[in-house]
């Protein structure tokens, strides 16, 4: 008699079937073939809506294995409801053993930050993307943009940086600051904020960028060259606290938050929760090392 | 200089495009012999048809024509901005003339574009990207010709926008807030920013009044005559030819009918379509 296994288990580990997940798995291959380079690929249903992490969760689901440490943040916290819901998740689905610890992670799952700890060749960093496209702002048609990306034909993007410059004195973009990549893609680095951005340029994890809404895969390599745009005369720079400290640490070389209180006051804390926990305890992690921190006077 | 055979900056052969399903007799059963340019047998439009011409550095050529004689046509196929039907088109910088700059990749077609070619249109809303300011625009240019230092680009736009006769404390407004005047002076300072040796001129003056259209003449003779710029000059209007060009070709229905040096031509016109065109001259 023919036994069917099919429904022997609820669900399959890491929820998304075999062949789908191979064929994710195909794309992230193309893609860290091609630094930078935006890869289509299916995006299958999930039971959170499109534009809520399915990117991020379909990258993940598609590399862990049983061994794997899973940790999962939120604009650098490992408590938002973003994170705990999509880490129950990915546990109940898998079984894995999950951490807030970075150093000890080998998956780390994340929206819009970079953890200030450093990180190593052991570990693989996945993006929740919302917009892959770096050229959106200047070109609204998909067939032009793709063009302009085969021809490496970047001059709009170029403009654009030059027109805020000449309008606000600065290039005026926060989050999602756009990168060349191994000196050929222009990169939508999903909204990390501009900190962030010298500590993807040649480190030593892999980068994993998952946008579920819009369909595309892309990736960095370990060590590979990522430069934010900037002109001759007119720099990159990260954000400027103005000498602030972390009211709890005194640290001042992490990217920070402001509070606001009732009372009016404000004061900041880092950013990254794990980071901030391992400073409270005296702990000593080991930062990214980039040009722009090592300015910061302690 | 001497206009000696080999010494051609752009070389044209043949150059053809036609609209629809053509066969050979496309070409044959059209033209001014039939006053049509469009195929009885299968009815695609031949916008134009075998057109050999030679532009030597520095000099002005005239197409002239009613509408509809291919004459911008003839233009676009060569900015790259439509793709041919037959034909090839060498350039004297681009390899030294020996590649047919029609058949390039379209990275190479850019690259032709932005360092060896300028074009002004007739409409400013061709040329100009109107979401950025006149200074943007000529940056986009110098950026695209590999030039990614912002004081150098500002100090370069400010020197074009003072040739041109634009007001340099506008350089920051967007074009759509200039008159359309204006507009076609930064058009021309967007085309000119990388010191291209050739420049393309679609009507520049059509649709601008007279006072107007006699200052953006004037600034183009002075242009051509400081920068040394060759120029293809496209317009139905005689006098505009008369004022700027050396050389002239007149076109109907997509067909060369005659070519010589300008004065010739308004003196002496032979096919009958120019000494229509000469004597309905105002």
């Amino acid at each position: 008699m023919v036994e069917n296994n099919k429904y022997i288990n609820k669900y399959n580990f890491a929820f998304i079937d075999e062949s789908t997940k191979k064929e994710i798995r195909r794309k992230l291959l193309k893609a860290v073939a091609i630094p930078g380079y935006q890869v289509p690929y299916s995006s299958p249903e999930m039971p959170i809506a499109r534009g809520w992490g399915t990117g991020g969760l379909h990258v993940t689901l598609a590399i862990i294995g049983k061994k794997d440490i899973f940790k999962i943040i939120d604009q650098g916290s490992d408590a938002s409801v973003n994170a705990c819901n999509l880490r129950n998740f990915v546990q109940s689905m898998t079984g894995v053993k999950t951490t807030f610890d970075t150093s000890e992670a080998t998956i780390i799952q994340t929206r819009h930050r970079i953890t200030e700890e450093e990180l190593n060749e052991n570990q693989i960093f996945v993006y929740q993307v919302p917009q892959p496209e770096p050229l959106r702002s200047v070109e609204r048609y998909e067939n032009k943009t793709r063009q302009m990306h085969g021809e490496a034909d970047y001059a709009k993007m170029w403009v654009s940086l030059y027109e805020q410059f000449v309008s606000h004195g600065d290039i005026m973009l926060g989050a999602g600051y756009p990168v060349k990549v191994n000196n050929r893609y222009i990169m939508a680095p999903s909204p990390i904020p501009r900190w962030d951005i010298p500590n993807l340029n040649l480190s030593k994890a892999l980068h994993l960028f998952g946008a579920g809404r819009e369909k595309r895969l892309y990736a960095i390599p370990p060590f590979t060259k990522v430069e934010p745009l900037e002109f001759e005369d007119i720099k990159f720079h990260i954000e400027d606290f103005k000498g602030s400290a972390c009211s709890k640490t005194g640290y001042k070389k992490a990217f920070l938050d402001e509070m606001y209180y009732d009372d009016g006051s404000t004061n900041f804390v880092i950013n990254d929760s794990n980071f901030l926990d391992k400073l409270s305890e005296k702990e000593e992690p080991i930062q990214h090392e980039n040009k722009y921190i090592n300015q910061i006077e302690e | 200089m001497s206009n000696t055979e080999d010494n051609w900056l752009l070389k044209v052969n043949n150059l053809t495009k036609i609209y629809g399903d053509y066969t050979e007799n496309s070409i044959k059963n059209t033209g001014p012999e039939f006053n049509s340019n469009i195929c009885p047998e299968t009815g695609s439009i031949v916008a134009c048809a075998d057109i050999n011409f030679e532009l030597y550095p520095g000099e002005v050529l005239g197409i002239v024509g009613e509408s509809g004689s291919g004459k911008s046509t003839v233009v676009k196929l060569l900015y790259f901005d439509m793709e041919q039907s037959l034909g090839s088109a060498f350039l004297m910088p681009h390899l030294d003339g020996l590649s047919n700059i029609l058949e390039e990749s379209n990275q190479k077609k850019r690259w032709i574009r932005n360092y060896l070619m300028g074009m002004v249109y007739q409409n400013p809303r061709d040329g100009l990207n109107f979401k950025f300011s006149s200074g943007g625009n000529i940056a986009e240019k110098l950026i695209m010709g590999g030039n990614f230092h912002v004081g150098n680009i500002r100090n370069r736009a400010t020197d074009l926008l003072e040739k041109t006769e634009v007001p340099v404390l506008r350089m920051d407004d967007k074009p759509a807030s200039f008159s359309g005047g204006m507009q076609q002076r930064v058009q021309i300072s967007k085309a000119i920013a990388n010191n291209p040796p050739l420049l393309f001129l679609d009507e520049v003056t059509t649709g601008l009044d007279v006072s107007v259209q006699a200052k953006v003449l004037d600034l183009i003779r002075e242009l051509q005559q400081d920068l040394g710029i060759a120029m293809i000059v496209v317009s139905h209007d005689l006098s505009v030819i008369r004022m700027l060009t050396d050389r002239t070709i007149v076109m109907k229905n997509g067909r060369i009918v005659e070519r010589g040096l300008t004065d010739q031509i308004l003196q002496d016109p032979q096919h009958e379509y120019s000494q229509l065109l000469v004597s309905s001259l105002l």
